[in-house]
């Protein structure tokens, strides 16, 4: 029995009678100028009124989405007057956010002397680290080399990466492998201990580790585990997100002020300084866009950061993908890997048409399935309304062989075969989604920010990527940057002279935003999206 | 928004679903989680990835007339007419502490650490909980022979939920067991990578100081070029592009 209601089987008896002439068809490739043209017209980044540049503080006139501009402008949660008298807790370093950043930043932080108190919104890792399957790039086999893996990595960026950020993840990959194997992570290997790697996005070398299809929680849950287990040094408090850093008089760091998300009440924990790995902001959902993001991923950290006068960059481009999942609504959003058109499945209209190339660049395919539907009109529409096109995944068998896709794409199956389809009879419904923020805070290769005593690591930082991330280079980042900033945060903290704290930042901040009469009616970070009914 | 949006429904078509049991009518199409959300719940507990990976969502239910006890991830359960649901988003469970770099990869190790594992009734109670389909009874069977590479072997997809302890009439903390057998399979019993003991070696001499010292300096023209120049290593599966 088919999992799709009546109305899209009808589009799917169109795919099907296609289907045998389209495997002889190719779809040509698009020109330099008719990328341009559909960029230009349907990528949400290049929509000029979905984006506008933010109006106050140390990057004024950054250009980034108006809903992350709206709470990046937003008020604080407390006052200037709030009391910081008697901190609920006192630490050498104070980690915000529970993801794969936060927890290897808290163990470096830890190994090289300090204190540890880590903060983390919901559970510690509920976390995008915990849903990437893809894996993680590191330039270790004999063919390749740190060099060759920095090429790759500044020519997905569109060369605007930070050399010197690149730099330091492509040095550090390799350890970082040995270091995720010493605390007993299971890659991929041959029997011989040769490391399985395969091709990624924009890879001239096949460098992508992986565990599974589980690679970020096989990640996760070993840092995770890790933390828990120097319980003595480090203290991890769940459903308390930071929603204000602390200065001190001195401009210098002094720790933040949480908030318990079941009582409300916030309360300050000083430390002498702050690591941010707060990570993105799907859960934003950027001119509606569904998301591959966790339920926290709010943009917390660049509001925060920039408040005390962090610089941001890079925020003007947010990495959709062209194959999120449209249908069935249970996984809206959830991503359809990029294999699925490399075993040569073709995205198709509604009448069963092939529309676009299949492997355009990731923007440009995006922008095209938008196209298709927006303008066209020629897109699916589901029963709540949300548009997509056809992955006409079952033409992998016929090219392929029979069972191709079960040994593929196991954890698809399973995705999609709990709600009754099974692609390898039937397409999947498919509709870009929000991925990845390449942009956030400006990084410094040994984790720290304009901030003394702030440091950054993961996704919330800005200048890694460049304008367009590369698979793998994620979970890679999180890892690099997570031990730098952990590092740099307790050699810091041993020798910084704390001044008073104080939250006069907040105070110039309002008047900022009065003197520049911008109000965007919010509080923010907004913590967590509303999906609650509105009756 | 597109996403996340309550279904359009006539109140016909509404079905009544029972929340810690409190009845509310809500769309027959919605997962557990967005049922609660329609309901008017802003979740804070019980919610995490919403996409099946992160185990925040553990949810027990029954069905009016069944007396058949069932479990399920929020997130990725379909709500039926007169279900019965509880969330269980934090459960006490038994985790010891230990220092990975000081131990052996023994059936001793396992049992000194969780002298539980013995306990085990193999009811398979564990295994019916699971969400991922993890025969949990099988790699407990593993462990109590201490076979530590078959347990990790048969844990990995464990997304460390919690609902096998909830169901253990042996008090077990099964996931939590399961990890200590993963890390000490990924530490010691893993065979080791040579190529990547070489490449660390390599990196520590120096040998790659000067190559990207000298693609750090050049001008984006160059850079481009040397880009466009780069030799790609044929594959013979398809590309990947993600995450």
């Amino acid at each position: 029995m088919s999992g799709y209601p009546p109305e899209m089987q009808e589009s799917i008896r169109l795919v099907e009678a296609t289907r045998l002439r389209r495997l002889k068809e190719t779809f040509p490739t698009m020109s330099l100028e008719e990328r341009e043209q559909v960029l230009n017209a349907f990528h949400p980044d290049y929509i000029k009124e979905k984006m506008r540049a933010i109006r106050v503080g140390v990057s004024k006139g950054q250009r980034m989405p108006v809903e992350l501009a709206d709470i990046v402008e937003g008020r604080p949660h407390i006052g200037p007057d709030f009391d910081l008298s008697e901190p609920f807790a006192e630490t050498d370093v104070l980690v915000i956010g529970g993801g794969g950043a936060g927890a290897s930043a808290a163990l470096l932080a830890q190994e090289n002397g300090a204190k540890v108190i880590l903060v983390t919104k919901l559970r510690f890792g509920d976390a995008n680290t915990m849903m990437a399957q893809g894996g993680i790039q590191a330039a270790d086999r004999p063919n390749d080399s740190p060099a060759i893996h920095y090429l790759d990595v500044m020519g997905g960026g569109h060369f605007t990466n930070v050399p010197e950020l690149v730099e330091a993840l492509v040095m550090d990959a390799p350890f970082v492998i040995k270091w995720l194997e010493d605390l007993g992570m299971m890659f991929d290997k041959e029997p011989d201990g040769t490391m399985v790697e395969r091709h990624g996005g924009g890879t001239s070398r096949m460098r992508m580790h992986s565990a599974r299809d589980y690679s970020g929680a096989e990640i996760m849950r070993t840092l995770r585990d890790e933390v828990r287990n120097r319980e003595e040094d480090i203290t991890v408090i769940e459903f308390s997100p930071a929603v204000e850093l602390v200065l001190d008089d001195k401009g210098q760091i002094a720790g933040a002020v949480v908030m318990n998300l079941e009582t409300g009440v916030y309360s300050y924990i000083k430390a002498k300084a702050v690591i941010l790995a707060t990570g993105g902001g799907g859960r934003l959902h950027y001119q509606g866009f569904p998301t591959t993001n966790h339920y926290g991923a709010t943009a917390d950290g660049v509001v925060m950061a920039y408040r005390v006068g962090a610089p941001l960059g890079y925020l003007e481009s947010m990495q959709y993908h062209p194959t999120g999942a449209a249908f069935p609504e249970q996984i809206v959003g959830l991503l359809v890997t990029e294999k699925v058109r490399g075993l040569g499945a073709q995205p198709v209209n509604k009448y069963g048409e092939q529309f676009v190339y299949p492997l355009e660049p990731r923007d440009v395919e995006a922008a095209a399935f938008i196209r298709e539907c927006k303008e066209r009109g020629n897109g699916i529409i589901t029963p709540t309304g949300q548009p997509g096109v056809w992955l006409d995944s079952p033409m992998i068998e016929i090219i392929q062989g029979p069972g191709t896709i079960k040994k593929n794409l196991p954890a698809m199956v399973r995705q999609f075969g709990r709600f009754g389809i099974d692609i390898t009879q039937e397409p999947m419904l498919v509709y870009p989604t929000l991925h990845y923020q390449n942009g956030g805070v400006r990084l410094r290769a040994d984790g720290s920010t304009e901030i003394p005593g702030l440091f950054i690591a993961g996704e919330v930082s800005g200048g890694v990527h460049g304008h367009n991330r590369l698979m793998g280079n994620s979970l890679l980042e999180i890892t690099v940057f997570g031990r730098r900033s952990g590092r740099s945060a307790a050699a810091y903290a041993q020798q910084v002279k704390p001044g008073k704290p104080t939250l006069a930042h907040i105070e110039a901040w309002n008047r900022e935003l009065e003197e520049a009469g911008v109000d965007t009616g919010v509080i923010s970070p907004i913590l967590l999206p509303d999906y609650t009914r509105r009756v | 928004m597109e996403t996340e949006k309550q279904s359009e429904v006539t109140e016909a078509d509404l079905i009544p679903v029972y929340i810690m049991g409190k009845r509310y009518m809500v769309p027959p199409t919605l997962t557990i989680m967005k049922a609660m959300e329609y309901a008017g719940y802003k979740l804070v507990r019980g919610c995490g990835c919403r996409g099946g990976f992160c185990g925040a969502c553990a949810t027990a239910y029954r069905i009016l007339g069944d007396p058949k006890l069932y479990f399920g991830l929020a997130c990725q359960t379909v709500v039926q007419p007169n279900m019965y649901l509880a969330q269980i988003p934090f459960f006490p469970a038994q985790r010891a502490t230990y220092d990975i770099t000081k131990l052996e990869p023994t059936a001793t190790t396992l049992f000194s650490i969780y002298p539980e594992v013995l306990r085990c009734l193999g009811c398979g109670a564990c295994t019916k909980a699971c969400p991922q389909e993890i025969d949990v009874r099988a790699y407990m069977a593993a462990g109590m022979k201490g076979d530590i590479a078959t347990m990790a072997d048969l844990s990995f997809d464990c997304i460390m939920c919690g609902l096998c302890a909830v169901r253990c009439p042996a008090e077990e903390a099964q996931y939590n067991i399961a990890i200590l057998a993963r890390r000490l399979y990924g530490r010691y019993l893993a065979p080791r990578s040579k190529h990547l003991e070489e490449r660390l070696e390599e990196i520590e001499a120096g040998e790659f100081d000067v190559a990207l010292a000298e693609l750090k300096r050049l001008s984006r023209e160059e850079l481009v070029a040397r880009y466009r120049a780069r030799d790609i290593e044929p594959t013979e599966g398809p590309r990947e592009e993600e995450d």
